[in-house]
């Protein structure tokens, strides 16, 4: 049975994509634009050339770890929208070890990274809390804390970090930064980083959290049914809370490593990036298991980047990609509604019988 | 196990026609142009902001026409996207790279590092007095063009009250501010200055919700330098009484957003500094490796005509912008300048 299930969400995420790649064709044949010579753009652009593979995977790391982070919340039953916020944190927190502490090479990323991580994982720790002991909706508390998040990172951007007369704060050191010469050099001086590796090892560890070890089980657990979990004696209160942890910390790495190993800086930001919020459509077509969400990032990745080169090549608007995205997820959700339904009559079904 | 064989497959085969189509494209890709080529990059405002990336745009295309230039823009939806943006354009060896807006003070010299050889502009920064060799910075006196706006508005109030929204406050919205209250303090020095920032370059709720509040409160005349904030200014100066209350646009002539209530703009002549710089570039006239500070002497600054504003208020203005240029005025470029002045 849960062969078949999984089977399924691979079909259904290759239906999807199929079905939203026509949808975005016909889009562009609407509006005048040769769908072909656009999709050839998007591939080639995103994938034949070393620098834009390179810089494909560096669009790809951040959505693995915020895919993975609104993942593992659902798995607990909670849609963790506070990735966003998450990763500003991080972002902060990184760039304070960056530039305020003076610590040798290979150690100050890695004191770098974790702070980072953790302070998403405060981030995710506050609606976690609420949620669990004063039993507030997480969604409302993750969507203020991104604001929160947003605008304080701005203050201390401008009033404290920032250069005289600029807005954006001085660059992190190199003994603090994840990019590695080896890497640049394979993706002819891309700005590929080692987040990757972060991203993939997050992704096995997820693995091996939630269906190797007993806390996994429990988190599982309370995601299916709270009520059974606890009368099962699970402490469903302390799985919420936690599953929110890993996930800030997941998003956490995500900010780490777009701040180290991409950017290097944080300017005033008016609004959000949009890579946590990606980070929900990431995991939703990933089906919430980590080789998935690599597979779906991947593509996310791929669409994202290669549609700066569509309006490059093929004078393609790159907004008719979002179309294709958006329908990605459309088809995705209807279906994964569909196989709940589905699934919930044949259990009525074999109850009755 | 099966299952994965197959995955392996289906990889590998995807592999080999990746390589295949690789080769295959190099070959077309390649048209060998031999004229001047301009790339512009914008930042995460896009082509048609009605702002500071359009004018650009237009600057550029300027040159296209008259100078037979092949232009080319990236539009960017993301901070991290400078740099992929910026370096396509550098593999194809364009003449001259334009990067519009302060934004792209941190990727300009990482990229303008790793291609010597191709020249970049930078509008809005001028990269912390540290500029490439392969890199033209240019910067607006955009506190002298504030400063006239400001003598327009203490001339034009009635009530003595005049308010200021800003986008962001960054020191480059606060150079704005300060010469804008430092024209008033000239022009009228009963007149009170108003000051709010939106911290935002695109919430034009936000920006109405500014504007109805100091309209309220007796203002009548409010100068914007907020981006896209600004159209919140034009919507709600519009549903007031005609010839009382009064709007100052920037950047471009926006009078066009509401024809009977715009007094002047704040015009930055973005595209003449463009079409000029790309031409001197061109002609081989300039050398790369500066920071050029254009300001009315360039004829890159001024207010837009108006028929709104009186003869007086215009011969007033033309005095002050005469000063300003003989260098009798000072006008202060941050807040500890204003303080001081006069």
């Amino acid at each position: 049975m849960s062969q078949l299930n999984k089977q399924s969400t691979i079909v259904t995420a290759l239906i999807s994509i199929f079905l939203a790649m026509i949808i975005g064709s016909i889009a562009m044949q609407v509006a005048g634009y040769n769908p072909f010579a656009a999709y050839q753009a998007l591939f080639v652009g995103s994938l034949f050339q070393a620098f834009d593979l390179g810089e494909t995977i560096r669009t790809t790391t951040p959505l693995i770890l915020t895919g993975l982070a609104v993942a593992i919340a659902f798995r607990t039953g909670l849609f963790n929208i506070g990735v966003e916020g998450q990763m500003i944190v991080a972002q902060l927190a990184s760039l304070l070890v960056g530039i305020k502490l003076n610590l040798p090479p290979v150690l100050h990323m890695i004191v770098a990274v974790l702070v980072g991580g953790i302070a998403g994982a405060i981030w995710g720790f506050i609606p976690g809390f609420l949620k669990a002991v004063r039993g507030v909706n997480e969604v409302i508390i993750c969507i203020m804390m991104n604001f929160i998040a947003l605008y304080l990172s701005n203050v201390l951007v401008r009033n404290w970090l920032s250069e005289q007369g600029t807005d954006s704060t001085p660059k992190i050191p190199e003994s603090a930064s994840l990019r590695v010469d080896f890497l640049s050099e394979m993706f002819d001086s891309s700005r590929v980083h080692l987040g990757i590796i972060i991203a993939l090892i997050m992704a096995f560890v997820m693995y091996i959290l939630l269906w190797k070890t007993k806390r996994g089980y429990e988190l599982r657990a309370v995601g299916y049914n709270p009520s059974a979990a606890e009368y099962a004696g699970i402490n469903v209160k302390r799985n919420i809370i936690l599953s929110m942890v890993i996930s800030g910390f997941f998003a956490g790495l995500a900010g780490a490593g777009e701040l180290l190993g991409t950017q290097g800086y944080m300017a005033i930001q008016s609004a959000f990036t949009g890579i946590g919020f990606d980070g929900i459509a990431v995991a939703l077509l990933g089906a919430n298991t980590p080789i998935g969400v690599i597979l779906a990032a991947l593509l996310f990745g791929v669409l994202t980047y290669g549609s700066q080169n569509m309006e490059h090549v093929a004078q393609v608007p790159p907004e008719l990609i979002r179309v294709v995205v958006a329908a990605i997820i459309f088809f995705v959700a209807a279906n994964i509604s569909g196989i709940l339904l589905g699934a919930v009559k044949k259990k009525r079904r074999a109850k009755e019988s | 196990m099966k299952k994965r064989s197959w995955l392996a497959l289906m990889l590998s085969s995807v592999l080999v026609l990746a390589a295949g189509c690789s080769t295959s494209q190099q070959g077309g890709g390649n048209d060998k142009n031999a004229g001047f080529k301009l790339g512009l990059v914008t930042d995460t405002g896009g082509l048609n902001d009605q702002s500071f990336n359009q004018i650009s745009w237009e600057g550029a295309k300027r040159a296209e026409k008259e100078l037979k230039v092949d232009i080319k823009a990236l539009e960017s939806k993301r901070d991290e996207d400078y740099v992929p943006n910026l370096t396509k354009f550098a593999r194809e060896k364009r003449d001259i790279i334009w990067a519009t807006g302060f934004k792209f003070e941190k990727p300009i010299p990482e990229v303008a590092d790793q291609f010597p050889k191709v020249h970049f502009g930078i509008v809005d920064s001028n990269l912390g007095g540290k500029v490439p060799k392969n890199v033209i910075a240019v910067t607006f006196k955009e506190h002298e063009g504030s400063f006239l706006a400001g003598v327009a508005a203490a001339l034009t109030t009635k009530s003595n009250k005049i308010g200021y929204i800003g986008g962001i406050s960054s020191p480059l919205i606060k150079k704005f501010e300060s010469g804008f209250r430092a024209g008033v303090q000239a022009a009228n020095p009963k007149a009170q200055v108003q000051v709010a920032y939106a911290e935002s370059f695109t919430d034009v709720t936000k920006g109405r919700s500014l504007a109805k509040n100091m309209y309220n409160g007796g203002v009548d005349v409010i100068f914007h330098a907020s981006g896209g904030v600004g159209k919140g200014l034009f919507d709600e100066v519009k549903t007031r009484e005609k010839g009382k209350f009064w709007a100052i646009g920037v950047d471009m002539d926006q009078s066009a957003l509401a024809p009977d209530h715009t007094l002047t703009s704040m015009v930055k002549r973005v595209d003449t500094a463009i079409f000029n710089i790309t031409k001197d570039l061109k002609d081989k006239k300039l050398e790369a490796g500066k920071h050029l500070d254009l300001g009315f002497k360039e004829d890159a600054l001024g207010l837009a005509d108006s028929k709104h504003m009186s003869d007086d208020v215009k011969k007033k203005v033309e005095e002050f912008k005469q000063k300003i240029i003989k260098g009798e005025i000072k006008v202060p470029k941050d807040e500890n300048e204003l303080k001081s002045f006069k």
